[in-house]
């Protein structure tokens, strides 16, 4: 199993200087990706924006999209948009895609909520397919596709057009049952070989209640979930490696844990805690 | 702290307990609105797994619980004048009404105030509020919790019985209004639990719904006279009801935290109602504990721990609720069949555990499917068709072949696989010209040659406008290549939204006749291939305005009489923008059905992955053979060369 790292694109403080410093440092040390969540109403960066930073500043990492939330961005220029990181940094995205969950955000960027599934099926089937002619480029070939989701739909979507799955967290249990309608999506849809899965986890090592009160704000808007996420904050090394272990044992391909404080110390504790 | 604890069933009283050992500074009250000695229903069952946690947090209620228990390990099925057991299942059950006198006891060493008689109007004031108040709880009306109340299974209504029962017995009795079924246990050394079940409409065909209590109850015991040894049967406002599921979105909201089945109900026929609720007592005791009164932080803890345990537990509960349900389309079954199909109906018993717990009861399985005293597992148990023998049940391997060359969905090769082939004609319709599967599904080719539909509506995005398909020409290419296949089983794809299957949704053909076609593929195929013919059916389109798994047996049905010896079961896939229900095993459950409501012999995939599965499905009649995928047979097979008529078609 594969190790990667968030940026802290969503956490309070984080300056600009600070996520290139991060995906330099994480570059230089022991994962295998740098991963982006995608929000609008939040004091948060543009994922594509920062993958197209972080691949000026890295050389050798995966930049990955964890996930962006595909119907809030035209078709075509999201096609654009990751044809362009995925050029920049010489074919290394893996393009996690999903409808989101904040009908806030459709709202702040004019854009229907209603629908949103389906849109996403006409962009991935844009993304992947061949149906432009190669008007709209850079080239799109080689991007990973992930798809990330619950329903029957989002399994169906991702085994249909992508090359694996994006879980959305949660104890290792949750992964494993999430993996397996995966696999079962997969089956179903005669896809060859197995789709990758990738799982992510948050954690904070220095100050844990003020990570734990990000992800209860970040969260908000899931109600009483927001503190079953804080809840699953990994704030030891101990706690890491044990949600680390349980993946591998779910059968992840690769883990992305994500930083719930602002501070480059994090990222030098994480490699310490996995080491 | 003060708590204060609605309900005084087992788990109200059992987190008093636990909550003042925890702590003596604690004030708890537990308010009841009905008397202490009222109480309904009879006996309740536990397993050895939860005995051990009740050890382990009170040993004292421990000691008194199980002195008073009554411990069987059998299972009696009663069906069709026979009765078959099963051992080795370790059960026990108490008196419900000894179990909250030992509670009330223990209650009272331990000073809780216990209040009795209280209607609860409104929220009761203090620190921490637990609703432990049942499937009908006030204390959810006071919050939100998001709540779902859904009826699941068939009537039910609960008696007790002087007969005591010496094992776990499930009765089956045949009437002029249709099928009913006992679930009935001892709890203690006089008494039983006794359940009389049947569907909605068989209790109203035989009027129940209109009884007065007396009267049902005698009917129930004339009916099932049998069982009860001549004794009598007790009721304690026994009527016929339905079961609600019970799931909340969150089991708690500020000081106030749910318990038991107040937050989730299991289905009775497996018997884990109290079991769940004095196992969330626990858990909910240890996270306050934990968590040092930290309501918020425990009350997290507690659902984190507690949610996907009885998510499992429910999941089973209504897969054995649904099979009660359906009991009428296994009375074909061979008594033995039908045990073993009735004891793995929740999936938590397949044929491997089963056979740790009585090897015996396996073994008699295995033989009468084997035919031989001493016989390998089912699914190694051998099948025949129209002269064609199967040495087991998982060594079918499918290949497709597109019966023209417009019918492929790719241009790329296709090759023949070993082992005994089951080869599929298929014609891919509007779901044609795509690029290949590695790549992606439904991805249309760029130059794609043109594709054909019942109607004019592409199948996803991008996707090519059909044309009118030419039926005599489809017809004529099925039968061509029927007539030339060479294959152990002849399949005709009628699945997936391809063409055949698209002729047979009102999602995708606008005719009133949509077997038309398909029929009389079926018919011109049957007349061409004298070997087993399989149909591969989408038997539901998992589309609210699509075929429903009732439209797809009537389907199914339709085909066995044209012909068909097998049906291939599959789902969805009819349109692109389905709501697939994706899990382990996913068909199975699709493919019972259909094998025993169209009593048509199936085969069945859906991602199953052990012989375990594969000897529990045909063990248990929900198929006839299995499609595997075995990690090992994920490994590239060999390949053969590709069939001749492939050959021939290529383009």
């Amino acid at each position: 199993m594969n190790i990667g790292v968030g940026l802290p694109t969503t956490v309070p403080g984080a300056t600009g200087e600070l996520l290139l410093d991060w995906a330099r440092r994480a570059d230089a040390g022991l994962f295998s990706s740098v991963a982006v969540l995608d929000r609008v109403v939040y004091d948060s960066y543009e994922p594509f924006a920062v993958l197209a930073g972080a691949a000026a500043a890295t050389s050798r990492v995966r930049l990955a999209t964890m996930i962006a939330i595909g119907p809030l961005r035209s078709t075509a220029l999201l096609a654009k948009q990751a044809a362009s990181v995925h050029g920049l940094s010489g074919g290394r995205l893996t393009l996690g895609l999903a409808v989101g969950a904040r009908t806030e955000d459709f709202e702040a960027a004019g854009v229907e909520h209603k629908g949103r599934g389906k849109r996403l099926g006409e962009q991935l089937a844009y993304i992947r397919g061949d149906v432009d002619g190669d008007r709209v480029g850079p080239s799109r070939d080689g991007i990973e596709i992930l798809v990330g989701g619950l329903s029957g739909p989002a399994y169906a979507r991702m085994a249909r057009y992508a090359d694996g799955y994006a879980h959305n967290g949660g104890p290792p249990r949750a992964f494993a049952n999430a993996a397996g309608r995966a696999l079962a999506a997969w089956n179903d849809l005669g896809r060859p070989g197995k789709p990758k899965l990738w799982g992510q986890g948050y954690f904070a090592f220095g100050d844990a209640d003020q990570g734990d009160a990000y992800l209860r704000d970040y969260y908000a808007f899931t109600g009483p979930f927001a503190e079953k996420i804080a809840a699953g904050n990994l704030t030891s090394a101990r706690a890491v490696k044990d949600y680390v272990r349980g993946y591998e044992e779910a059968g992840c391909d690769e883990l992305v844990l994500f930083p719930t404080v602002a501070d480059a110390e994090e990222l030098e504790r994480l490699q310490e805690a996995l080491a | 702290m003060n708590v204060a604890i609605v309900g005084a069933g087992p788990a109200g009283l059992y987190l008093a307990i636990l909550l003042r050992k925890l702590d003596r500074g604690v004030d708890v009250r537990v308010l009841e609105r009905n008397a202490p000695d009222a109480t309904f229903g009879f006996g309740v069952v536990f397993s050895e797994e939860t005995l051990g946690a009740l050890r382990d947090a009170d040993p004292e209620t421990h000691l008194e619980i199980t002195d008073t228990f009554a411990r069987w390990d059998r299972i009696d099925i009663h069906y069709q004048g026979r009765e078959l057991s099963s051992r080795g299942h370790s059960f026990s059950a108490i008196a419900r009404k000894r179990l909250l006198e030992i509670l009330q006891q223990r209650c009272r060493e331990l000073s809780v105030a216990l209040e009795f008689g209280v209607e609860v109007a409104d929220l009761p004031g203090a620190d921490l509020v637990v609703g432990a108040d049942g499937a009908n709880s006030l204390v959810r009306r006071f919050c939100d919790f998001g709540t779902k109340v859904q009826a699941e299974g068939s009537k039910y209504v609960w008696f007790g019985t002087d007969h005591v029962f010496d094992a776990f017995t499930f009765a089956f009795r045949e009437t002029e209004h249709g099928l009913f079924n006992a679930h009935a246990y001892p709890y203690d050394e006089r008494m039983s639990t006794f359940i009389v079940e049947c569907p909605e409409t068989v209790c109203r065909a035989a009027g129940l719904d209109e009884m007065e209590e007396q009267e049902s109850l005698a009917f129930c015991e004339q009916l099932f006279a049998n069982e009860l040894r001549g004794r009598e049967l007790f009721s304690n406002r026994s009527l016929w009801l339905d079961f609600p599921k019970i799931t909340n979105q969150t089991w708690h909201d500020g000081n106030v935290v749910l318990l038991g089945d107040a937050v989730h109900t299991a289905h009775f026929s497996i018997g884990s109602g109290t079991k769940l609720a004095m196992e969330d007592s626990i858990a909910l005791a240890a996270a306050l504990a934990r968590r040092r009164w930290d309501l918020n932080a425990a009350f997290v803890d507690y659902e984190l721990e507690r949610a996907p345990y009885v998510e499992r537990t429910q999941q089973a509960a209504s897969e054995s609720a649904a099979y009660f349900g359906r009991i009428a389309s296994y009375s074909h079954l061979e008594p033995i069949q039908f045990a073993f199909n009735l004891l793995t109906r929740s999936g938590r018993i397949t044929h491997a555990t089963l056979g740790v717990r009585d090897p015996q009861f396996t073994r008699a399985l295995d033989s009468w499917l084997g035919g031989r005293p001493v016989s390998p597992p089912p699914a190694f148990s051998p099948f025949e068709l129209r002269g064609v023998r199967f040495e087991n049940r998982f060594e079918l391997v499918e290949s497709s072949v597109a019966v023209t060359p417009d019918g492929r969905t790719s241009a790329e090769e296709i090759s023949r696989p070993e082992g005994k082939l089951l080869l599929r004609l298929m014609h891919a319709g509007r779901r044609g010209a795509t690029q290949p599967r590695r790549l992606g599904v439904d991805l249309p080719l760029p130059d794609g040659w043109p594709v054909v539909a019942p109607t004019k509506r592409p199948y996803g995005p991008f996707g090519a406008i059909p044309g009118k398909p030419d039926e005599a020409a489809v017809l004529d290419a099925f039968v061509a290549a029927a007539s030339e296949a060479r294959a152990e089983v002849l399949e005709i794809d009628m699945a997936h939204g391809y063409l055949l299957g698209s002729y047979l949704s009102r999602l995708t053909n606008d005719e009133d006749d949509r077997l038309r076609f398909p029929l009389r593929v079926l018919e011109a195929v049957r007349a061409a291939w004298a070997g087993p013919l399989a149909v591969r059916l989408s038997v539901t389109d998992w589309h609210p305005r699509g075929n429903s798994v009732e439209d797809g047996i009537a389907i199914a049905r339709a085909m066995r009489e044209a012909g068909a010896d097998l049906i291939h079961v599959e789902a969805g896939q009819t349109v692109h923008d389905d709501r697939p229900e994706y899990r382990r095993g996913f068909l199975t459950a699709l493919s019972d059905r259909v094998r025993n409501e169209a009593s048509v012999p199936t085969i069945v995939g859906g991602y199953l992955t052990t012989l375990d599965e594969a000897n529990t499905i045909v063990g248990a009649g929900r198929a006839d053979l299995v499609l595997l995928d075995l990690p090992e047979t994920q490994v590239e097979r060999p390949l053969k060369a590709s069939a001749q008529l492939l050959g021939e078609l290529r383009a």
